[in-house]
């Protein structure tokens, strides 16, 4: 269509010859020249298209390799799967192997993780967001705690490495690697908490200090309830991340071959299901590649789970409202 | 009108006809600075006991600040700076020592919006008497409260049942209920209704008009014909100052100040 065809439907519109003598017209719109405008709608309605199908092919990217992925995983591992792969220590012998150490690791650490992480990510997410004066201080150390979420995972586990192992004198252990994980997963959980007590409005908390509450009572029986579906969604994401992390248990000193389970977060030596995964990944031969595909698996199954727990928390806290 | 307020209110100006005591809250020469800006200038006002005031003014005009003064719910502002003094039966809320968390139990208050915390209704009367270590029987003091804010027959199959549940007008009565349950002495309104429909307004009218025989009642409000039928005085205030105060009748059928007469004549605001 041509780009100077004047639409001459509009009210009050006139051919250029007309116009040029400018102030006569009674309304304004009489006074533009239509053919200034060009429409082309044909040509604009094809890049609406042409977008929403890039759109949809970059959807479909994301999608299509991760269902691969999960495939290729599942085909792999699956035949590897059963009771006894889950009961079963690291072995040379690929046939007897299995992952009891490292899933008892996995889920030490993630406890561990989790009663580190959760009271210093929220306490301090609380005294932000409800307590702390508006000054330069205040704004230095929110500013840091972004910053923090963004430093690469293996620079945690140096700090790990210096701080817990070494200097705290954890050694090689649960606890360490614990810590380490709490470290790495404490801006995100502070974040995200200090996002969910935004969200809980102003007038309750005005509304619980007009009927004589200290701010204590406020947060302990308005605000905090009202956050903690948010709270806890991020703090499983952020776990979820924690569970799945290597390269910082590997500066703790995760070992490669575990054949006794840890009795207790200090017990000397430990291995997570990442790190197993990573060390088989390594080794030659069929036999272990299939292994690690299988723990794979089982590492995803354990995130599933964990998604799925946040999801009904939230809609359980949700709900009583 | 003029003769009532020569021979019983002691006059301070000739606009401000401060009622007869005894005088439950009284502001002397106080003034509220949100950083540099000025939004209360010195204003000095006596409220008397179990009578109902409102505080009318355009918006900005610092009513709704002064009425926060009463409670110290200014505090909870930054950059909000109280001078002079704000007395509850005679005594400097803003002195040392003073609680505001005390404060706050003794005098009320229902917010422009009902804001009932997202719980039952049960829930909502108990939180204030809890905290404030309330022994007695529970149940008894949720009834009376609620009767209290004329809310009770409405929900009293529902007590389990959400706040949110129920409508505008009701949850605002509910808040009433609520402020009402840690016994309060005075009860400060900004502008509780606001955010109503007619009808919810009227019931929330009554109640206020009830409400005076046990507690002194402070009412901020846009609307005139408000301020005109629940108070027994008004306070005209205008970018930050009292301009005119005194019994109802009296400011809405003869004001003093040009001003004044200008507002509710609704020439302005």
């Amino acid at each position: 269509m041509s780009g100077r065809d004047p639409r001459s439907d509009a009210p009050g519109a006139r051919s250029p010859a007309t116009q040029v003598d400018g102030a006569a017209g009674p309304h304004p719109a009489a006074q533009r020249d239509p053919n200034q405008f060009a429409p082309r709608l044909v040509g604009r309605r094809r890049w609406g298209v042409a977008f929403q199908v890039i759109c949809l092919v970059a959807t479909l990217v994301g999608v299509v390799v991760l269902a691969l992925l999960l495939v290729d995983i599942i085909m792999d591992g699956a035949g590897r799967l059963s009771l006894a792969f889950l009961d079963n220590f690291p072995s040379r012998f690929a046939d007897r192997s299995g992952v009891k150490p490292a899933l008892w690791g996995s889920a030490w650490a993630l406890l561990l993780t989790v009663v580190i992480a959760f009271p210093l990510g929220v306490g301090t997410a609380i005294w932000l967001e409800e307590y702390a004066p508006d000054n330069r201080f205040t704004r230095l150390v929110e500013t840091n705690i972004a910053n923090l979420a963004g430093v690469p995972s293996i620079v945690y586990g140096i700090l790990g490495l210096a701080l817990f192992v070494r200097a705290m004198a954890m050694g090689r252990t649960l606890l360490a690697a614990g810590a380490t994980l709490a470290l790495l997963i404490l801006p995100v959980i502070v974040v995200a908490s200090q996002e969910a007590l935004k969200a809980v409005p102003g007038s309750i908390r005005l509304g619980a200090y007009a009927l004589g509450a200290t701010r204590w009572e406020a947060v302990r029986y308005h605000v905090f309830p009202l956050a903690l579906p948010g709270i806890l969604t991020g703090t499983i994401l952020a776990l979820s991340r924690a569970v799945g992390e290597t390269a910082p248990v590997i500066m703790v000193g995760a070992l490669a071959f575990m054949s006794y389970v840890p009795d207790h977060p200090l017990d000397d030596g430990f291995t997570v299901l990442p790190f197993q995964l990573y060390s088989w990944v390594a080794k030659p031969g069929a036999d272990f590649q299939e292994l690690a595909a299988a723990t794979g698996i089982v590492l995803l199954v354990l995130l599933l789970v964990m998604n799925g727990g946040a999801i009904y928390l939230r809609n359980k806290f949700t709900g009583e409202r | 009108m003029s003769t009532h307020a020569s021979t019983v209110a002691e006059s301070t100006t000739d606009s401000i006809h401060t009622p007869p005591g005894p005088h439950e809250l009284e502001a002397r020469a106080l003034s509220v600075l949100y950083g540099e800006t000025r939004a209360v200038k010195d204003v000095s006002i006596k409220i008397p006991d179990r009578k109902v005031v409102a505080f009318i003014g355009p918006s900005g005009c610092g009513k709704s600040t002064l009425l926060r003064c009463f409670n110290r719910m200014n505090d909870l502002i930054p950059g909000a700076r109280v001078e002079g003094e704000a007395l509850f039966q005679g005594q400097n809320l803003y002195e040392r020592g003073v609680d505001p968390v005390d404060v706050r139990r003794r005098i009320g208050m229902v917010f422009q919006k009902p804001n009932p915390f997202p719980k039952s209704i049960h829930d909502n009367i108990a939180f204030g008497p809890r905290i404030n270590g309330y022994s007695g029987d529970m149940g008894e003091l949720v009834e009376r409260s609620l009767r209290q804010a004329a809310l009770w027959e409405e929900v009293k199959d529902r007590l389990d049942a959400s706040a949110l549940a129920l409508s505008g007008g009701q949850q605002q009565r509910l808040c009433i209920a609520r402020a009402l349950a840690v016994e309060p002495e005075v009860l400060l309104m900004d502008e509780p209704a606001s955010a109503l429909d007619p009808i919810a307004t009227q019931k929330i009218e009554d109640l206020i008009y009830e409400l005076k025989r046990d507690y002194t009642v402070v009412i901020v409000t846009h609307n005139m014909q408000q301020a005109a039928r629940v108070s027994d005085y008004t306070a005209f205030l205008y970018m930050g100052e009292l301009v005119e105060y005194g019994a109802t009748k009296g400011i809405f059928t003869n004001p003093r100040e040009d001003r004044t007469e200008a507002y509710i004549t609704g020439r302005f605001g």
